[in-house]
């Protein structure tokens, strides 16, 4: 079959011509390139010689990289980052998953509203809880802790725990709970033995989420980091507005790699609890 | 048979079951506790907080100056009609580019889709600030945009891309874009192209079969990603304050600077308040306009 062949075959059930669909293919294909080609252009750029920005880049090295790791303020704000980022897993997964298993059974009246107050933190501009925290952390004395900053990335990852755990819930049987507590085991055995095995890659997909809403939040840690707890966004942040860096460049593509990892390693499991 | 079940005794232990169930409740909900105070002394309570100080004046009294100022004060509604015409252009953009594509996508086959679907994901995985790095390595004076286009003598002058609303506005629709294709795909997908086979049977043309019966079906998948994606441009502070360079000033640029430069925390939190009212008021709206569906009900197929 050629090319005008495959071209003059109807690709709809009205009968429209692949040769008549040629333009919306242009479209598409153009709109697909405006998506990925910020993405697409930050990896082989990262690793041109030059300070100048140029494509392809005339000659190769690694020396971006390697700005990157002798710096002592870049490795700190890496380090800051990945504890925040680890401390908010350790909170926001149990109480996620708490909440939104205690919410799923309880069978309350008001567990649809209370849900939706769990959930303002994904509403309310971010702008307005970065001042918020930045106020209540004034008082607390709680500015430019580890602990302050993981607290509040917290907040802004528990709804987001709450929805992935919420929905492996829905397809889950919770007579198989009761099954289990006339059998003997109590109600906090039955669930660690019975529901959550079923539900536990939802969960680590909750966790591995809290751990990139946390490590990619710039506007919070923007308000309440700083000095020797500044994070790696808070830092990329500043010196973004002051000139290009090409060692951002470095930085960015390792984060690439990081965070496409997880969410591959997320959607290899998150289809596991669904059967 | 009301009746007969009204003169039914209670069993016995009625009493001890109803108090069981009820203690069983009350340790459910008390797992919800943990979360719900993160959240009340973290969000809840400092916002609160925040819209108390926005009705003191700067000696401490009640007042509604901070909110009077605003509606006073010029640079105010620049500020507000610049983020409503950042946020409308942005969200027509999103509309215009956003369609044909996901009509493409929702036409072809299946695992073909998928494929595609990757590159409408791929925004969404990488980290903000990449992108916004991105856009600035592409955009500036120097930049690639400006060096392939001088370099093909396409113009001789390098574009100011970047640093005003033209870069803003670029940056602003590659973050939003995803937000509007994942509703408007799932919707065109569910869509029974029977209806299509129809029109053309009665004798429309397929660009009239279109226009009279696929765009109205595709339309509360267009409205709820068009919504999502208006009310997230509202608050948009990071991208606008980049690519921007400090032309564009957008309510959240406003909020930052009122705090980071003038400690004014009752003139923020009075900008904050009015952003937050705006937010909530078009959700509202958007959820009467579509009825039962819901804002996010729409994003699934269900």
């Amino acid at each position: 079959m050629s090319f005008f062949d495959w071209l003059r075959r109807p690709v709809t059930q009205t009968q429209v011509t692949r040769r008549a669909r040629l333009w919306l293919y242009a479209v598409a294909a153009l709109v697909m390139l405006f998506l990925v080609i910020p993405t697409l252009i930050v990896i082989p750029m990262s690793f041109s010689a030059s300070q100048y920005l140029e494509f392809p880049p005339r000659q190769w090295s690694t020396r971006w990289y390697e700005s990157y790791f002798a710096s002592a303020a870049w490795m700190q704000a890496t380090a800051t980052s990945l504890k925040a980022a680890a401390l908010t897993t350790l909170v926001a997964t149990p109480l996620g998953t708490m909440a939104a298993y205690g919410l799923h059974a309880s069978r309350w009246r008001f567990a649809g509203p209370m849900q939706m107050l769990l959930l303002t933190p994904m509403v309310v501009p971010v702008i307005l809880i970065g001042i918020g925290v930045f106020y209540a952390y004034v008082k607390l004395k709680m500015v430019n802790t580890l602990l302050g900053l993981a607290l509040a990335h917290s907040m802004l990852a528990v709804p987001v725990v709450m929805m992935v755990v919420a929905s492996a819930l829905k397809s889950f049987d919770l007579n198989q709970e009761l099954v289990a507590r006339s059998l003997g085991a109590s109600r906090a055995r039955a669930f660690l033995l019975v529901t959550l095995p079923q539900i536990r890659f939802s969960v680590v997909t909750g966790g591995v989420l809290a751990f990139l809403t946390s490590f990619d939040e710039v506007i919070v840690a923007l308000f309440v980091s700083g000095g020797d707890h500044s994070t790696l966004t808070r830092n990329m942040f500043n010196a973004l507005r002051d000139q290009v860096d090409p060692t951002i460049g470095a930085i960015s593509t390792l984060i690439i790699a990081v965070t496409s990892l997880l969410l591959i390693f997320t959607q290899f499991i998150g289809k596991r609890d669904a059967h | 048979m009301t009746a007969l079940a009204a003169e039914r005794p209670e069993p016995l232990n009625a009493r001890a079951l109803r108090r069981a169930a009820r203690h069983e409740r009350l340790g459910l909900l008390a797992l919800v506790a943990p979360a719900l105070v993160l959240i009340a002394v973290t969000m809840l309570a400092p916002v609160l907080w925040l819209f108390y100080l926005s009705l003191l004046s700067d000696g401490g009294q009640w007042s509604l100056e901070h909110y009077q100022r605003m509606w006073e004060q010029p640079s105010y509604w620049r500020t507000f009609a610049t983020t409503f015409q950042v946020s409308l252009m942005t969200t027509g953009i999103c509309m215009l580019i956003g369609y044909p594509l996901a009509y493409c996508l929702s036409e072809l086959p299946k695992r073909a889709a998928n494929l595609c679907m990757i590159a409408v994901m791929l925004p969404l995985w990488t980290s903000l600030l990449v992108r916004t790095y991105a856009w600035l390595v592409l955009l500036q004076r120097k930049g690639l945009i400006n060096g392939w286009g001088i370099s093909l003598g396409w113009w001789d002058e390098p574009l100011a891309l970047v640093h005003n609303l033209t870069g803003t506005l670029i940056g602003t629709v590659h973050v939003m874009l995803p937000f509007l294709i994942l509703p408007l795909y799932s919707c065109m997908r569910a869509i029974d192209r029977d209806y299509l086979k129809a029109a053309a049977n009665l004798g429309a043309s397929p660009a009239r079969a279109f226009w009279l019966v696929f765009l109205p079906l595709s339309l509360p998948g267009l409205v709820s990603g068009a919504v999502i994606v208006f009310v997230l441009c509202l608050g948009f502070y990071i991208t606008p304050a980049v690519l921007g360079g400090g032309k564009v000033i957008m309510v959240s640029s406003r909020i930052a600077n009122d705090i980071e430069v003038f400690f004014n925390w009752g003139a923020a939190s009075a900008l904050g308040v009015v952003l937050l009212v705006l937010t909530v008021a078009m959700m509202v709206a958007a959820q009467r306009l579509m009825g039962a569906r819901g804002l996010l009900g729409g994003q699934e197929t269900r």
